[in-house]
């Protein structure tokens, strides 16, 4: 691997002040040469970037569109998951037909609602919780550390916490208890409340996320603006309508549409803690027992291409609503 | 007075966020220094009755094998790193430094790969780690951290535009191949951002569940370990809580002392 081809003037002599015919072919000779070594550099050159780039893309190509093509084509059968797919397996767009007419897996669906308007909350929260921070508050270090630390706990161990916590006699029921509320709810034994806790424990999980993303953006607003404003009289309310609103539009605005593609995909909390059962079953969590409990692999794999659709379609829609900004789905 | 009443509300408002935050976790420390009876007829806010009683931690780590769990979670995460690492600063290399024919085919597969839900996608990769032998491997879950992490490569990208090209040349002036351009300027220099990676990678392979849970079903991860207790022992939940802290507290001792690169991290991690 050479890349000093190019660096030096090694082209052929041609002068005709040039010594006898022996030396003459030697130059020619050493010429040739060295145009047989620049031509075999010159192909490692070429080369060069894509044997630095072969390993993510060749990683990428195998674990990420393989799958996605691979899950194509199982759409349009109802392959088990075991042994060559044949082609009498396939069926058409019927798996299709079924994520749209069958209620038990299109009902999941309204399921994203509850984790959809409790995303809400949870950017109201962090926005509040940011603005108030980035003014001058005693403690600013302790507080920002106790909003943002559930974001980073391990996911089976919020989902443990949260169980215990809202189990009958539990924590909160002990707490509501002071309150005089004696006879309270199965939070998670009752389905028509069961879906409000796991979207509660979702917004205490990820709220810190969007804490620390909305404290930066306000942070990065030049503060002689708030000066100026408080010099001219302005009310808190209006530094924060006027300035830091529009400062962090650009982060609010990639928030909700993570909020999109987050509220369908929410997978962890509601499998963790009540498995899906209560009517909590999320459409990821459907898809993944659709595969690996029933091995319907073409149901689930059409499952997953719908959900692959609508999260194109959101990216296609916000990136002609803010076209300057760039978005990440994972 | 008009000062007062807004100051009274915020802090009011900041000490609840706190309770809110601290109170589920506190009540599980609690139950995992209880005994058993001591369990059964306390209430779940009433502190342990003998704060050094560790007898639970003994009995949730080698119940659930969490030892084991500890061992795999670190031999995955230090592999998973260290190839993470490698194959994206050597793509980040080249698709910054270099002009090559396809330079924009990768650019917009990397974009594109962002887009799809990896949650929903393993139906199919799930097979294909199957044909490739890894079913039941720590490699499968190697393989699946360190090949489908396109933010590390976002990261080095941003970062490398960052290293002046003069430093390259000055090198190559100096007759070093691309290859020690690479390995003595690019990955030294990548220093802060590779940090970052550890950081927010490290997090993310520690607190996975989903990937493990899939793919390596005899051997058990932090994260799958804890989730054993979900089955056979769903009602003794003095060693569900001790498990649960033995998870949560690398957490805690990784966020007091690597508080400012996590915090910048996952800034930089999230918005690209």
């Amino acid at each position: 691997m050479s890349i000093t081809a190019g660096a030096g003037p090694l082209g052929p002599p041609g002068t005709p002040a040039l010594p006898p015919e022996t030396a003459r072919g030697r130059a020619r000779r050493a010429g040739r040469r060295l145009q047989g070594r620049r031509s075999r550099t010159g192909v490692l050159q070429r080369l060069t970037p894509y044997l630095f780039v072969a390993a993510a893309v060749g990683l990428l190509l195998l674990l990420t569109y393989l799958p996605a093509v691979n899950m194509l084509w199982y759409s349009l059968t109802d392959w088990r998951g075991f042994g060559p797919v044949e082609s009498d397996d396939f069926v058409g767009v019927d798996n299709y037909v079924r994520v749209f007419t069958d209620p038990t897996i299109f009902s999941v669906f309204f399921v994203s609602l509850y984790y959809f308007v409790a995303t809400f909350v949870q950017m109201a929260l962090a926005l509040y919780f940011a603005t108030i921070l980035s003014f001058s508050t005693r403690f600013t270090n302790f507080f920002r550390g106790v909003i943002f630390f559930p974001y980073l706990l391990n996911g089976v161990a919020v989902g443990f916490v949260f169980l215990y916590f809202f189990q009958p006699g539990g924590t909160l029921d002990s707490v509501l208890s002071w309150f005089g509320v004696s006879d309270p709810p199965l939070w998670l034994g009752d389905a028509s409340i069961a879906n409000f806790s796991l979207a509660g424990t979702s917004v205490w999980r990820y709220t810190g996320l969007n804490f620390i993303l909305f404290l930066g953006a306000i942070q990065s607003i030049n503060p002689e603006l708030y000066e100026a404003a408080e010099l001219d009289g302005a009310s808190r309310w209006k530094q924060f309508r006027y300035i830091i609103f529009p400062g962090i539009r650009r982060i609010i605005g990639l928030s909700f549409i993570l909020a999109v593609a987050g509220s369908l995909s929410v997978f962890e909390i509601p499998f963790i803690m009540t498995t899906g059962a209560n009517g909590t079953k999320t459409f990821v969590i459907q898809t993944i027992q659709t595969a690996f409990n029933y091995h319907n692999v073409g149901l689930a794999s059409a499952m997953a291409v719908v959900l692959l659709a609508i999260v194109l379609l959101v990216t296609w829609v916000q990136r002609r609503v803010f076209p300057d900004e760039k978005v990440d789905l994972t | 007075m008009t000062r007062f009443f807004p100051a009274l509300g915020k802090y009011a408002s900041l000490v609840a966020a706190t309770v809110v935050v601290i109170l589920p976790l506190s009540v599980i420390v609690f139950a995992s220094l209880k005994t058993k009876q001591e369990y059964a007829t306390t209430s779940p806010l009433d502190p342990p009755s003998n704060w050094l009683n560790l007898s639970n931690y003994r009995e949730a780590i080698e119940r659930a094998d969490m030892v084991a769990g500890f061992a795999n979670t670190t031999v995955i995460l230090v592999v998973s790193l260290a190839l993470t690492i490698l194959i994206g600063s050597m793509a980040a290399y080249a698709v910054d430094r270099f002009a090559f024919r396809g330079r924009n085919l990768v650019t917009a597969l990397f974009l594109v790969a962002t887009l799809i839900p990896s949650v929903t996608s393993q139906v199919a990769t799930f097979q294909i780690i199957g044909h490739l032998g890894l079913y039941n491997t720590k490699g499968a879950l190697v393989l699946l951290f360190a090949g489908t992490d396109i933010i590390a490569i976002y990261i080095f990208i941003q970062f490398m535009q960052s290293i002046p090209v003069s430093l390259d040349e000055a090198a190559k002036l100096d007759g070093a191949n691309v290859w020690t351009i690479y390995w003595r300027i690019i990955l030294p220099n990548l220093k802060p951002a590779i940090a970052t990676v550890v950081i927010i990678k490290g997090i993310a392979i520690y607190n996975e569940f989903y990937l493990p849970w899939l793919y390596l079903k005899s051997e058990p991860m932090i994260s799958t370990a804890l989730f054993f207790f979900k089955g056979p022992y769903g009602s003794e939940w003095e060693l569900i809580a001790a498990a649960t802290v033995i998870v949560i507290v690398p957490t805690v001792l990784a966020f007091l002392f690597l508080q400012k690169w996590i915090y910048k991290g996952l800034v930089a991690g999230a918005v690209k």
